[in-house]
Order: C-alpha cells, then sequence, then structure tokens
C-alpha cells in the first residue's frame, strides 16, 4: 500500500492504482471527458488534471500512477483554470444548441461548462465546421458537438471490434471519420451503437429516437432484450405509455451478459412496439384472405390440422422451426412439444443457421 | 576569441561517413570493443560518469535512462531519434553526413550496455538521401564485421514534427498514427512494440564512441560541468556564417552568434535570437552572455533544445514571426490532446489578428492564459513548448505588440 495526501486528507491505495480512482476514494470529484472505465486509457481531454506538490506540470489522474507521499489539490486556482480553458477552447468549437440536442440533460460538456460556470468562450474565432451529412437509418453524427474524447473509436475497437471509425487528419482539423471519411454504411459499421453508448455529448445520438424525449423525461426501465437467446440486458425509455428508445444498462451487475453493449437490433429495433402494421390478434388464412381469430379459435385450428396431417402423412411429415426470438424455456417446450406430442424428432432452430 | 572544440565532427569531409574502413582507420570502432569488454552495468556507469546528457532537447542523462531497462526483459530494442523536426535544426543530419559510423558504433555501445541487438533509426522523411547514407554505412559496418551481432535498421517518416517526440516516434515506426503516449509508462520500461526500449538522439549516440575510448573523466572535463561536452549548434537567420559549429557547452550565446557567427548581417543590429528551435524562446540582447548549456538556458526560461540558433536582425517584425511560428505549430498539432489540439489553433487565431492590426488588449491576456494552460496541461512537449515563442515575446518585445493593438487606452496604436 502507499499513502498520500488529497486535498489534505490521507489515503492509502494499493500500488499501481491511478491517481484519478484515490482521488474518487477521496472523496474529490473529478471531472473527466475521454476516460471510460471499460476502455483503454488515452489521457487526451486533460480535464481531470490535478496539482501535485513539487511538480511543474499538472498531472492527467485517468494516466498517472499515484505515488507514495504524493500531496494532490484537485481544485486549486491552478487546476480550476486549465479546466475552464479546456471547457471554452471545446465550447468555441461546439455547436451550442441545448435547447434541441438528444442529449440535453445527459451531457458532460454541459455538466462541466454548469459546474465550472463557463458559459461561453472567450475563442471567438472560427466556430464548428465538422459536421457532414451521413444518410443511415440509425447513427446521427454531428461532429460540429463532437469533443475529441475518440470514445467511440476505442468502443468500436475494442468492444464492438469493427474498427469502422479512426481519427482523420491532424491538429484542430482532425474529426472521427471513417476510412476515406465516406459514409457508415459503406464502412465495416455494424450499426450496434456503442458509440453512441461511450459518446459524452450529443455528437452521436439515435436517429429512431430523434425529437421522442430527451433523456431526463424518460423512465428507464430495465429489461432483457426480446430479439435472441443471448439474453443482453438493456433499458427501455418509456415516456407516457411509449417506448421512445432504447439504452445500455453500462453496470456489470445489473447487465451481466453484455455490459450494456448492444447489436443493431437490441439498440434500434424497437419501434415494432407501437407500430400500426403490428399484428395484434392471431391470422387465419381463409380462401386466399387473412381474417382475425381469436387465440382459443386459432389454437384449436392448428391442432386439429396438425393432428389430421399426421394421421394422413405420419409425425415425421411436420417438422417444428424455433426462433431465437423467444426464452430457452419456451424453445424446450417446443421441442419437447415436438417429440413427445407430435412424435417426430424433425426439430431446428434459426440460431443453428 | 572563442574557437570549435571538435570531438565528432574532428574528421568531418576527410573521411567517408558511409565507409567503416575510413572510420577504423581514424580509431573507430575500438570505444565498441572496449564496451563489450566491460560488465553491462559499469558501462551504464561509465557512461552515468560522463555526465553526457540528452542532445536531443529534454537534457536528461543518457547512462540514467539506460539504468531503467530491465536487464532481464528477453527482448529490447535501441532506437535512434533522428526525426530532426525543428525548423533551422540541421545537426543530425550534419554528424550522419560526416560521421555516420560513430552513430552507428554509440548505437552498438548502447545495446552492449541494456543487452539489446537491434537499433532502429527513425529519419525524418525530408532526408531520404540520409537514409540512402545510412543504408550504406550499415552494410558497409557489416562488411567489415565490427556490429557483430548488433543489427541497425534505417526507418523512414513522413514528415510530422510530433514524431520527434520518442513516444510518437515509437508509435510511428509501429506503423500507427504519430500521436505521442502518455508517460509512465517511459519507453525503457515499455517502447517499441511494448518491449524496453531506449530512444536517444543522434548527437547523444555518437558521443558515445569518444566518451569510451577517451574516458568519462575526459568528457565530464569538457564545457559546462552540468551538461558536460560539446554541442553542435545550426546558426541560421540573419546571421553572416550561417553554418554549423561544434562547440565546448560552455561557450555564451554571444560567443555563438559574434565570434563563430561573425555577427549580424549586412551591418544591421542584433534584435533576437531565438534557440533551440521554433518551440524556443526569444532571447534579447541582454541575455546574450549567457552560456548554451542545457542548465544556464533553462535559467532564463529558454531551451538548449536541438542547438538551433536562428538569430533575427533590428529590421525582423516579432510579431509576424511568431505568427508564422504559431501558424507551424497549428499544423504540426496531431490533435490528441485538448490544450494543444484547440490551443495552437486559437493562437494561431489571435496572432493574427494581432498581426493584422485588429487585436487589442485582451486578446494579449487571452494569449497568455492559454499559454499557460498549454504549458501546465497539454499531454506531450509540443503541446507544453508551443506558446513558448509567443510566451517569451510577450515578456521581451512587448513594444512590438503593443504598436499593432488596436487605440482603446491612448496607449500605442497604428
Amino acid at each position: 500500500m502507499i499513502s498520500l495526501t488529497i486535498d489534505g486528507k490521507e489515503v492509502q491505495v494499493p500500488k499501481g492504482t491511478m491517481l484519478l480512482e484515490a482521488c474518487r476514494i477521496a472523496g474529490a470529484d473529478i471531472p473527466t471527458l475521454c476516460y471510460d472505465p471499460d476502455l483503454k486509457l488515452a489521457g487526451s481531454c486533460r480535464m481531470c488534471v490535478v496539482e501535485a506538490k513539487g511538480r511543474r506540470n499538472l498531472l492527467a489522474t485517468c494516466v498517472t500512477p499515484a505515488e507514495n507521499g504524493m500531496e494532490i489539490h484537485t481544485e486549486s486556482s491552478d487546476v480550476i483554470e486549465a479546466r475552464k480553458i479546456i471547457l471554452e477552447l471545446l465550447l468555441s468549437r461546439h455547436k451550442l444548441e441545448c435547447h434541441t440536442c438528444e442529449s440535453d440533460g445527459d451531457c458532460k460538456l454541459q455538466d462541466y461548462c454548469y459546474r465550472y460556470g463557463v458559459a461561453d468562450s472567450r475563442f471567438d474565432g472560427e466556430g464548428p465546421h465538422f459536421t457532414k451529412p451521413d444518410p443511415n437509418p440509425f447513427i446521427m453524427r454531428d461532429y460540429d458537438k463532437c469533443i475529441m474524447c475518440t470514445r467511440c473509436v476505442r468502443a468500436c475497437d475494442e468492444i464492438t471490434g469493427a474498427l469502422a471509425i479512426n481519427i482523420k487528419d491532424r491538429g484542430h482539423h482532425a474529426k472521427i471519420s471513417t476510412a476515406f471519411d465516406g459514409n457508415l454504411a459503406d464502412s465495416t459499421c455494424v450499426f450496434c451503437g456503442q458509440c453512441i453508448m461511450v459518446c459524452p455529448v450529443g455528437a452521436l445520438t439515435s436517429k429512431v429516437s430523434a425529437g421522442k424525449g430527451k433523456p431526463y423525461q424518460t423512465e428507464k426501465v430495465v429489461t432483457t432484450c426480446t430479439y435472441c437467446g443471448t439474453g443482453c440486458t438493456l433499458a427501455l425509455n418509456v415516456k407516457g405509455d411509449k417506448v421512445v428508445g432504447v439504452t445500455s444498462v453500462r453496470d456489470i451487475e445489473k447487465s451481466p451478459v453484455n455490459n450494456g453493449a448492444l447489436c443493431v437490433k437490441g439498440r434500434f429495433g424497437w419501434d415494432f412496439i407501437n407500430s400500426d402494421e403490428r399484428l395484434t390478434t392471431p391470422l387465419i388464412r381463409e380462401n386466399g384472405e387473412l381474417r382475425q381469430a381469436s387465440w382459443d379459435e386459432a389454437l384449436d385450428y392448428t391442432a386439429s390440422r396438425l393432428k389430421g396431417i399426421k394421421e394422413k402423412h405420419g409425425a415425421d411429415s411436420i417438422a417444428m422451426f424455433t426462433s431465437a426470438r423467444v426464452t430457452n424455456e419456451e424453445n424446450y417446450l417446443a421441442q419437447k412439444f415436438t417429440r413427445a406430442v407430435l412424435g417426430t424428432n424433425n426439430v431446428d432452430h434459426c440460431a443453428r443457421l | 576569441m572563442a574557437q570549435e572544440y571538435r570531438v565528432l565532427l574532428e574528421y568531418a569531409d576527410k573521411i567517408d561517413p558511409a565507409n567503416a574502413a575510413d572510420y577504423i582507420k581514424v580509431g573507430g570502432y575500438k570505444g565498441l570493443e572496449k564496451a563489450r569488454g566491460m560488465e553491462p552495468k559499469a558501462l551504464i556507469e561509465e557512461v552515468k560518469k560522463s555526465g553526457l546528457r540528452g542532445r536531443g532537447g529534454a537534457g536528461f542523462n543518457a547512462g540514467m535512462k539506460w539504468s531503467f531497462v530491465p536487464q532481464d526483459a528477453p527482448v529490447k530494442y535501441v532506437v535512434c531519434n533522428l526525426d530532426e523536426g525543428e525548423p533551422g535544426t540541421y545537426k543530425d543530419r550534419i554528424i550522419c553526413q560526416k560521421n555516420a559510423q560513430a552513430l552507428l558504433e554509440g548505437m552498438a555501445i548502447c545495446g552492449a550496455a541494456i543487452g539489446s541487438n537491434q537499433g532502429y533509426i527513425y529519419c525524418r522523411g525530408e532526408y531520404p538521401f540520409v537514409v540512402d547514407l545510412l543504408k550504406r554505412a550499415v552494410e558497409s559496418a557489416k562488411a567489415e564485421g565490427v556490429l557483430g551481432d548488433f543489427d541497425i535498421e534505417a526507418r523512414m517518416g513522413a514528415g510530422a514534427y510530433v514524431c520527434g517526440e520518442e513516444t510518437a516516434l515509437i508509435e510511428s515506426i509501429e506503423g500507427h498514427r504519430g500521436e505521442p503516449r502518455f508517460k509512465p509508462p517511459f519507453p525503457g520500461v515499455e517502447g517499441l512494440w511494448g518491449v524496453p526500449t531506449v530512444v536517444n538522439n543522434v548527437e547523444t549516440f555518437a558521443c558515445l564512441p569518444y566518451i569510451l575510448t577517451r574516458g568519462a573523466e575526459w568528457f565530464a572535463g569538457i564545457g559546462a560541468p552540468k551538461y558536460p561536452g560539446t554541442k553542435i549548434v545550426t546558426l541560421t537567420g540573419d546571421v553572416v556564417n550561417s553554418t554549423w559549429f561544434e562547440v565546448p557547452t560552455d561557450m555564451t550565446l554571444r560567443e555563438v552568434i559574434f565570434e563563430l557567427g561573425g555577427g549580424v548581417k549586412n551591418g544591421k543590429k542584433f534584435k533576437a535570437v531565438q534557440v533551440g528551435g521554433t518551440s524556443g524562446a526569444f532571447i534579447p540582447e541582454a541575455n546574450l552572455d549567457c552560456p548554451i548549456d542545457f542548465d544556464s538556458m533553462g535559467n532564463m526560461g529558454a531551451a538548449l533544445g536541438s542547438g538551433a540558433v536562428l538569430v533575427l536582425d533590428e529590421t525582423r517584425d516579432i510579431v509576424d514571426v511568431v505568427t508564422r511560428i504559431s501558424k507551424f505549430f497549428e499544423h504540426e498539432s496531431c490533435g490528441k490532446c485538448n490544450p494543444c489540439r484547440e490551443g495552437t489553433f486559437r493562437c494561431r487565431e489571435i496572432m493574427e489578428k494581432i498581426n493584422n492590426g485588429n487585436g487589442s488588449e485582451k486578446d494579449i491576456d487571452n494569449l497568455q492564459l492559454l499559454s499557460k494552460v498549454m504549458q501546465k496541461a497539454a499531454l506531450c512537449g509540443l503541446g507544453q513548448a508551443a506558446p513558448i515563442p509567443i510566451d517569451s515575446t510577450i515578456k521581451h518585445f512587448k513594444h512590438e505588440y503593443s504598436r499593432k493593438l488596436v487605440v482603446t487606452s491612448g496607449k500605442g496604436g497604428h
């Protein structure tokens, strides 16, 4: 264990602990933009800098190991000044439209500007000029709000492995880009939306949820994705009695299967819930036309047809094909029913394809 | 009268730099032979004792740097920084073109000290002819059998200034985007391809053969005691002799410029000198009696850096010069960290505003504040040093700025 002082409070941490963790143990609230506990460290936003006695430069706590005897000040005047200037530098390249932003209320830039009283930027030269339209149905890319934390790049690489995006150009002109700055649809992007999950601002948002409710207007109902048997945890964003979006549950305790990561279906494929085209009753085809039926009628009809086919053509003329969209238990029952009741081993499943 | 002291460049133009046999005739590869007969620890001690400090810009004790490399690591690398990106600096090119074999020998000595048999030379993209020369030099050394099992490969950069920063250089050799890594871990522990790596400058390596053959005490006795040895300086700008010189490190700036350099060109008066390259401070006449060694320069807020000496005569417009410099840094910032990516861009904007006659006192205040934050909070040396030319000229040449400001309080104006 090593011992250090943080804002006058002595703390002991195991060797190798980063200062960020040590500061949090000491109760100091360190602002971070590029830091993400599930991603490789970048150390690039410099918001987490603190002052260490005897050091000329400020230290970025996310990438600096705590050392024995360090004396850290997390909110000294130099630290606050640096954070304010960094925020002003980011604001000067940021499209300030919080009132219509999908991330209003769930934005780290907004939170930190509020915390440090940064209303405007003294750097009043050229404004943001980074956005170009990307006509895909899922991910809104508005790089005029990007703060270049590169969390999206790292998530795309480290969580999904798609490597669809990286940094293009240098200096102030650096931006997040697909290969040759093309559209996501023409890249290796699989539209999982992990980039949206990790984006701390409103640069990456869901087009499917756009305009349907701000983060603080929706209730987050934690549930299991119904698309396949993997059983990913997700949060339905519910406004009134309607689902208006899906967000990740980034807590390994609550989301043990996927730790927040989702696929395109889970994250964006929820709009069927309130779709006008959604089937609400069973349908029976008669004379080439579908008509509505009750569950009792539909089940009786199915049972009698199965029975008729089995009697006429034998049990092996029937096969059961089940779906990954139902649970393991339901799939188990389906094969049990097929073998024990219908009397055939013709069982298969879409996840085997 | 101040005089050159040639060690690394003693045989400049007298031997073929690519030819190992030529170099051996003037005593070459004796240092490596001696180094290989020593225990690695004793060898590192000898280099420490010589007081040799990095000639690339950071001035870190070379032997100390080597001692951080874990001896038991199975694979280690020796990397030579020949990125030499500071405008006005060309001393590493001169060393290669005059005495390339000393560099190779120095790298092999480092290899013997840390237990590495692979060296890489990272050469700036603007020097393809130097890469050719080095490849021939390595072939020649191999043919003479002097390098033993130590192999050296020359790699070429693509013209990014930031790749002179050792971790960005490593990223570039690995084939990645040239961006600095955060430190720690330092390259000595986790460097090229994740293994312990020593990165030293060309000049640092090239000193080693002479330290080994002539002894650590001899080297420690040259020049300034805390930054001993010779330093190759390159004079550019409004100076009569715009060329290179090898000088002891206790020579003063005035001696370098007015004695070796022959003073200011065309009979004009001296205005300022920028030492160490584009990221260096501008020094006024009053500070010229300062020795060029690392610490003396540091004490007055300047940096010896790469040894570039850019002289400006009385007619030069400091604000215009610094505006151009700020443009350079805007272009060369890699864009990784916020203070540098956005800071260099805003510095250039504000400098242009002032230079165009549209600035105010408030702009100067903003520049100084931005400069302070960049120096304290940027990720690597580029962002930390980029505002120094601005800072130092506001300090020493404030009147030149004031002259260009929009009149707001009866002072200045144009």
